[in-house]
């Protein structure tokens, strides 16, 4: 990272300029902006019906914007389908990660895209191939893969993450965008997860990582985006904003004093109950 | 400590892995159930039947087991696909009474009538699989609906240009004799006939196993059967898929029903129904999982064989042949429990 530092590219790798998205009268996302830079990770924050989910589909190609736009090296771009947002190294690695618990782990590691050998009607799927770079790839992730023969339905939860980003980061994504990956996990598998998004983003990756866990996000983010019932909360640079504050604004900020305050309050009202 | 150095990579060790073993592994297979169960189904038979182990027994079992092994290997892809076809015994019939009112009622060569029952077939389907891909509905209820009608229609078109029930007439077409000879002759090998339809079966088997493990349309089948969704977002084209692989099912149909309608000449307006069944119990006893993404096309011939196997052997053995479905459901039920508590086990001992 501080190898890119000394030359900072001109454009970031995504710009993401005041979007805003309807679904008939409701307002799902309005002026939502952000920049993602590649070997950073920027964060987006939001509780629940925030926009995440919503955001992260116009980013995929999914939905369309209404309004405002995404700009790639500076150039605009519209995707109206997710394979464009592919082409152009966006990788979305969904919540229910696009994986099937059935097949094996290298299967799964090439579905859709499958490496093949031959020719015409002998093209055939190079499976001694595939086999190899699934296992060497999530080796070099770091991936302590048991058996690649494995079903995908017995890895746990952290390691299927670990698979998904590594299939991403294997085909040739420029921009990962990582749907809740640590919120269904406990503590030490989390953090397995928040060490493979660090390796994603040393090999030069830009990341966006989609959480409502601020203690997930603060350490690894460079940037955060937090979003509140479709509004953007703000955009800051790391050096802009701490843990603290972060965390308060997540949870709504004067929302939650107000809360606390409620809290508090019912509690003294009990105890001037007990005393009387 | 039990844990074993692994043979890809024997300088790192995992304390949470336990050897997988070469029998676990062989349990994982979707078509060991059925290994097992030919091999006792043909020792049992042999053991009580001369006539079941001589060349001419062995021919007169492959027989049966051939034409269902055809369809067993087509509805296998469609099963491990996730999709069901109901419509796939009926459609033998319609290939057939095609082939005859084209050839005995009008007239046409052999070859003109098979292609345009080829052309039946696939458009039907096609219709199967676009209807399912387009609304979202289960196919089973879908080619229920295909079956239903398929059924009128094979009656009524042929009572109202027959007045009969029957089609016949199909051996006075030109271009019968050769047809015959690739649908319908036999060979003799060690003074036995065996019919030719077993070398389709036995190709059949070859190419779709080879399809499925060494394909990337393989490794969508096994895709849009395990979760159609997920395979979608990585961009497995899983509509074109499925229609194919109902497109392949027909196919079969097709094949079956030339095959049927060359080898007796006459076709009956109620040929077929009722087979669609058996074509999934062969395929379930193979080891394909109802819920798709599962199975195997030499596991589903397997189970044809051993539908041969049993409907011969029995009358070898001089039993009432009337029994013969109880087996088969008998055996059915076994099959899907040992194969449930085998692949839980197998999956087990991975964690």
């Amino acid at each position: 990272m501080s190898a890119d530092a000394d030359a900072v590219p001109a454009h970031p790798l995504l710009e993401v300029r005041d979007v805003c998205k309807y679904f008939g009268s409701v307002l799902a996302l309005s002026g939502v902006s952000t920049t993602v830079r590649a070997g950073e990770v920027t964060c987006v924050l939001g509780d629940n019906g925030a926009g995440k989910s919503t955001f992260i589909k116009l980013l995929s190609g999914v939905y369309m914007p209404d309004e405002g736009g995404f700009f790639i090296d500076g150039r605009p771009v519209h995707f109206t389908t997710p394979r464009q947002a592919r082409n152009a190294g966006i990788a979305t690695v969904f919540q229910d990660l696009a994986m099937i618990p059935l097949m094996a782990i290298w299967r799964n590691f090439f579905l859709g895209s499958e490496p093949t050998k031959g020719w015409g009607p002998f093209k055939r799927f190079d499976v001694d191939k595939a086999r190899e770079i699934a296992r060497k790839q999530l080796h070099e992730m770091g991936i302590d893969l048991r058996d690649p023969d494995q079903p995908v339905g017995t890895l746990s939860g952290g390691e299927r993450q670990s698979v998904a980003i590594a299939r991403a980061v294997y085909f040739g994504a420029r921009l990962l965008i990582l749907d809740e990956p640590t919120s269904a996990l406990g503590v030490k598998q989390a953090g397995v997860v928040l060490r493979y998004i660090a390796q994603a983003r040393d090999k030069g990756l830009g990341v966006i990582f989609i959480t409502h866990n601020p203690h997930h996000a603060y350490p690894i983010g460079d940037r955060f985006l937090v979003l509140n019932r479709g509004r953007s909360l703000g955009d800051f640079a790391k050096s802009e904003i701490t843990s603290d504050e972060l965390t308060r604004l997540m949870a709504g900020g004067a929302e939650l004093e107000e809360l606390a305050h409620e809290l508090g309050r019912s509690v003294v009202r009990s105890g001037e109950l007990a005393s009387t | 400590m039990t844990t074993v150095a692994r043979r890809e990579r024997p300088d790192k060790q995992d304390e949470r892995v336990v050897d997988v073993g070469t029998v676990r592994r062989l349990l994982v297979r979707p078509e060991l159930g059925a290994i097992i169960g030919t091999a006792v189904i043909f020792g049992f038979f042999a053991s009580l039947s001369d006539v079941f182990r001589s060349a001419s027994g062995v021919a007169n079992w492959l027989d049966p087991a051939s034409t269902l092994g055809v369809m067993a290997v087509a509805v296998a892809l469609l099963m491990i696909g996730g999709e069901f076809d109901l419509s796939s015994g009926v459609m033998t019939g319609t290939v057939g009474l095609t082939i005859g009112l084209l050839t005995g009622h009008f007239g046409w060569n052999v070859w003109f009538a098979i292609l345009a029952a080829l052309v039946l077939a696939l458009s039907i389907g096609f219709l199967n699989g676009y209807a399912t891909e387009r609304t979202g509905l289960p196919s089973f209820i879908i080619t229920l609906g295909t079956f239903l009608m398929l059924q009128g229609l094979n009656l009524g078109v042929t009572k109202l240009l027959t007045h009969t029930v029957l089609v016949e007439g199909i051996n006075r077409a030109p271009g019968f004799p050769l047809a015959q000879r690739i649908f319908a002759s036999t060979v003799e090998i060690a003074g036995a006939e065996f019919r030719i339809t077993i070398l389709w079966w036995i190709a059949l088997t070859v190419v779709a196993t080879y399809v499925l493990l060494r394909t990337r349309a393989g490794n969508w089948i096994f895709a849009v059967g395990g979760d159609s969704r997920s395979a979608r977002n990585v961009g497995v084209p899983a509509g074109r898929t499925k229609i194919a692989l109902f497109m392949t099912t027909s196919g079969g149909a097709w094949l079956v029903g030339t095959m049927v309608a060359l080898r007796l000449t006459s076709v009956q307006a109620n040929q077929g129904i009722g087979d669609e069944l058996i074509y999934i119990v062969a395929a379930v006893i193979g080891g394909c999982l109802l819920t798709g993404g599962f199975g195997s096309a030499v596991g589903a011939s397997l189970g044809a064989l051993i539908f041969g196997m049993t409907s011969q052997g029995i009358v070898y053995v001089g039993w009432d042949s009337d029994w013969f479905k109880f087996f088969l459901g008998a055996m059915l039920l076994l099959a899907v429990v040992s194969n449930h508590f085998v692949r839980r086990y197998a999956e087990r001992s991975h964690k």
